[in-house]
């Protein structure tokens, strides 16, 4: 019991990991393009937003 | 394919809440700052000059000039600009509600609004706190290292920080906790890229301001996101009982 390991601690059945993984990837997308494209437009629409949270910026 | 539905529909509407909330917030605290900060940086172009060590930023003296810059859009300053930062705001807390259900639900659920909210403030540690103890939030026109590695060393800090976190939380052996220390110090012994030469024209004084202000609305922008996903998050669980429980195995937990 106390030597459990992380990911039989988890417990997370197999029917819900492909679900779990695209929703963090969606996610991890959405803030990548938002907060990190070095596209220009991305970058001066959203500047005062990376600004604000700290994001690495110009 | 329920369980995705629910947790997008829960990141999306804590997702919009928390964001316009957190614009409300920044548009009294960090956004004044912002722009009193772009007033010293386009008075001293030479202030902007560390830009220039991003190779493809160009040799020309304006190249300082990057956000009204000549070769791209940018929104005008005023209500589109906020705008746009309102939505920029919003799109960031959606992505970040979504990676928090995610999490919580891989380690059992939020289980209420208070689990969200210790979610959210570990998400604040490993987005916010983490990575600005190696790259303090930044004014315009203050002098950065290149952008590329101090965005690879800003991601590495965050994933760190954040199974570091969950290590410490969800296992009991001093093996992953052990682990989970060095996880939570490496990237700072590594040490965030920093620039050559610290000197810039924008004033201490803002820039203290700004770093309290970029703090203390992140903490509770995370708050809420949590506890408001931890509250929302109950109500969205159509159809995941029945899918789960039809099948031959029994969910752990």
């Amino acid at each position: 019991m106390v030597t459990n390991s992380a990911a039989t601690a988890v417990g997370i059945s197999a029917s819900k990991i492909i679900p779990l993984s695209m929703t963090a990837l969606l996610g991890l997308f959405i803030v990548g393009f938002v907060g990190f494209s070095h596209l220009e437009v991305v970058h001066n629409a959203a500047h005062d937003t990376r600004h604000s949270l700290a994001f690495p910026c110009h | 394919m329920s369980l995705f539905r629910n947790i997008v529909f829960t990141a999306v509407i804590a997702g919009l809440l928390s964001g316009l909330l957190l614009t409300v917030m920044q548009s009294f605290s960090t956004v004044p700052l912002i722009l009193q900060a772009e007033v010293f940086e386009n008075a001293a172009p030479e202030a902007g000059h560390s830009h220039d060590a991003a190779p493809a930023a160009g040799a020309t003296a304006s190249a300082a000039e990057h956000h009204h810059g000549d070769e791209a859009w940018a929104p005008a300053d005023g209500f589109e600009r906020f705008i746009y930062t309102a939505a920029a705001d919003m799109l960031s807390a959606i992505g970040f509600a979504l990676v928090l259900v995610a999490a919580s639900e891989a380690f059992g659920g939020f289980k209420g609004w208070r689990g969200g909210l210790m979610f959210g403030i570990a998400g604040f540690l490993a987005v916010i706190l983490a990575p600005g103890l190696g790259l303090p939030p930044e004014l315009p026109g203050m002098p950065a290292a290149e952008l590329g590695p101090r965005q690879i060393w800003w991601v590495s800090t965050a994933v760190c920080t954040a199974v570091g976190l969950g290590l410490l939380a969800y296992t009991r052996s001093a093996v992953f906790a052990a682990l989970a220390i060095v996880l939570l110090i490496a990237p700072h012994l590594v040490g965030a890229p920093l620039p050559p030469s610290h000197e810039t024209a924008v004033p201490m004084d803002p820039h203290a301001r700004f770093v309290n202000a970029v703090y203390a609305t992140n903490l509770v922008f995370w708050a809420v996101l949590g506890a408001l996903a931890g509250v929302v998050r109950e109500k969205f669980r159509a159809g995941e009982e029945a899918s789960a429980g039809s099948p031959a195995k029994l969910a752990s937990r």
